[in-house]
């Protein structure tokens, strides 16, 4: 050690104190970081609104729409889901809803997006839902059905231009593939502005976008919980196989279903 | 040994500790006390069960291997504590510690020892993985080791044949099929007790890991590749299904039940599921059974319904993306 430098009690260059606080702002700054990362990332996902659910007699109706593009600022052309609020009528942008436990849950889709084959056509399957079965309606641009209330327990997404995405609750067992529109009737034709509207108009001459009307129900759990949900389709256009961007994003393609206890 | 006082000079003769044969006594007792815990108290309680034949050898080489080391960890701790009590500095001692310059016993003994534990371990292990047929871990395409079955194109309840069982997985959900039961699929792994089950483990997009945890099967699933794993279901219940590989933001939410049911229960399923997707026209839509796919091809795709493939139809063109699709659409 040089002359004239001072050393501290152990022969130490910085004292005890300063090396502790040191270390305790070394800490602070470590855990800071950490719960700034939480709290931005749970803020982040929190900031969506939540559409919640009323039951009467023990039902409760959900109104769902999956458009091929949504009217946020920063993902503009993501797909995405909307949830129709039952008050307002008015279709909200998020994939948060709620609903009360057990309760029969009426859901429909309306479907304005095109359709993309399943990774695994398995999910054509409809799984979960009461009978096993959905039942579909088409319109086509004059608002004229080229479908009308088909029963059934299987949409092949492979062997027919007709599922657009899937509405999926795995911890629930309910799989269903969500129909798109009648393929003839939305080449180039497809909804371009989000929220689209469903129109029941059946003049024969007022041009609408096709889109395919979709129904179903399940049970909801007997306790309170959070279920997310999500879609089968690659459909994250310009991400690797399509399986990232709007497919892992609260807000698009997927979301959570709270249970509250009724 | 000789003491020495603070200026480490000798003292005189005293009466010498024979500080290695009271460690050994009480490493001796310790180690006996330790190695009868765990292998009476702790070992039946030790993951992941004994569900399936893979399960209980990977329980019994946890034990083993612990059974083990709990020795070779107390005589390090022991040592380490009885030098901090027994060696310490006493209070007015600034002397250092005596020179060590070696100890040609002690050396030996460390390396034939530390020698015989590994080449033991080693041993061991390797005659646990031929043993089970690997262990209830992934084999690749090729096994080596296989488990023993006879293999059939169907399966029946009593036959002793093999059960096989393909593993799909893609984000965020297991899916299995069954070939021998016309190749149809479901969402819920089902298998038969004391049947020996051959699992193909693939997956469709990324790369998962499919863990059936109290079974103690663990296989990666890789995009077109078939990883082959085998266990022997030896109890009625259900176990879990979880993903152990990291495949996206809801890879923690990617799991499920499984169940092992009697031989005739499982029969019966398979046989209903099997009539289920006939019925509703499923078993027409999945591909032809391969150990491998390509998601990107589809069979029913067919230049004679190219109706798919016309652009405008969607963001996809009715297509798929493809695999390295730079442009938002």
């Amino acid at each position: 050690m040089s002359p004239g430098v001072t050393t501290n009690k152990g022969g130490d260059l910085v004292s005890v104190p300063a090396r502790a606080a040191a270390l305790l702002v070394a800490v602070a700054v470590v855990i800071g970081l950490g719960v700034f990362v939480a709290v931005y990332y749970i803020g982040s996902a929190s900031s969506l609104p939540t559409v919640h659910f009323a039951a009467a007699n023990g039902v409760v109706n959900v109104v769902l729409q999956e458009d091929p593009q949504n009217d946020s600022a920063s993902k503009p052309d993501w797909v995405s889901y909307y949830v129709q609020d039952p008050n307002s009528k008015q279709w909200v942008h998020t994939t948060f809803f709620s609903i009360p436990a057990s309760t029969k849950v009426n859901v429909t889709i309306y479907g304005y997006d095109g359709c993309t084959p399943l990774r695994n056509n398995f999910f054509s399957q409809v799984q979960g839902t009461e009978g096993d079965t959905v039942t579909v309606s088409q319109f086509n641009s004059k608002g004229k059905e080229s479908l009308t209330n088909d029963t059934t327990s299987v949409i092949n997404s492979w062997s027919d231009c007709n599922v657009g995405h899937t509405f999926a609750i795995p911890a629930l067992g309910l799989y269903v593939p969500v129909a798109s529109p009648n393929a003839d009737d939305s080449a180039n034709n497809l909804c371009s502005s989000s929220p689209c509207t469903p129109t029941f108009t059946d003049d024969g001459k007022t041009e609408h976008n096709p889109y395919a009307l979709e129904t179903f129900s399940f049970n909801a759990p007997t306790h309170a919980g959070v279920f997310r949900w999500q879609c089968f389709v690659p459909c994250g256009g310009g991400y690797l196989d399509g399986n990232s961007g709007p497919m892992q994003n609260f807000g698009y393609m997927m979301g959570n279903m709270d249970v509250v206890a009724s | 040994m000789t003491t020495e006082n603070t200026n480490g000079n000798a003292t005189g003769p005293k009466p010498e500790t024979n500080h290695w044969l009271r460690m050994f006594l009480i490493w001796l007792v310790l180690a006996l006390a330790a190695d009868l815990l765990i292998w009476f108290v702790w070992y039946p309680h030790l993951p992941p069960g004994d569900m399936s034949d893979s399960a209980k050898h990977q329980q019994f080489d946890i034990a083993v291997l612990a059974v083990t080391g709990a020795p070779v960890v107390i005589a390090v701790l022991l040592y380490f504590v009885y030098s901090i009590i027994v060696w310490r500095a006493r209070p007015g001692d600034d002397g250092d510690g005596a020179p060590i310059y070696g100890n040609n016993k002690v050396a030996a003994a460390w390396i034939i020892v530390t020698a015989a534990i590994v080449m033991w371990a080693f041993a061991f292990g390797t005659a646990e993985l031929i043993g089970p047929a690997g262990a209830g871990a992934g084999e690749g395409p090729n096994p080596i080791w296989k488990l023993a079955g006879k293999t059939s194109s169907t399966w029946t309840p009593g036959s002793g044949d093999m059960l096989e069982v393909q593993v799909i997985g893609q984000q965020w959900a297991w899916t299995y099929r069954y070939p021998q039961f016309g190749g149809m699929e479901s969402s819920e792994l089902y298998l038969p007790l004391d049947t020996p089950v051959t699992f193909h483990v693939t997956s469709l997009d990324v790369i998962h890991s499919f863990w059936a945890y109290q079974l103690g099967v663990k296989a990666d699933a890789n995009p077109q590749v078939d990883n082959v794993a085998y266990t022997t279901p030896k109890q009625l219940g259900g176990f879990t299904v979880r993903c152990n590989e990291l495949c996206g933001i809801w890879h923690g939410a990617m799991y499920n039940y499984g169940k092992v049911v009697s031989q005739n229960d499982f029969s019966n399923w398979a046989a209903n599921v099997q009539s289920k997707e006939q019925g509703n026209g499923l078993l027409a839509a999945l591909p032809a059974y391969s150990l491998t796919y390509d998601p990107t091809v589809l069979s029913q795709l067919t230049s004679s319904n190219n109706l798919n493939k016309v652009d405008g139809i969607t963001g996809a063109a009715g297509y798929y993306y493809p695999p390295n699709d730079p442009v938002t659409p």
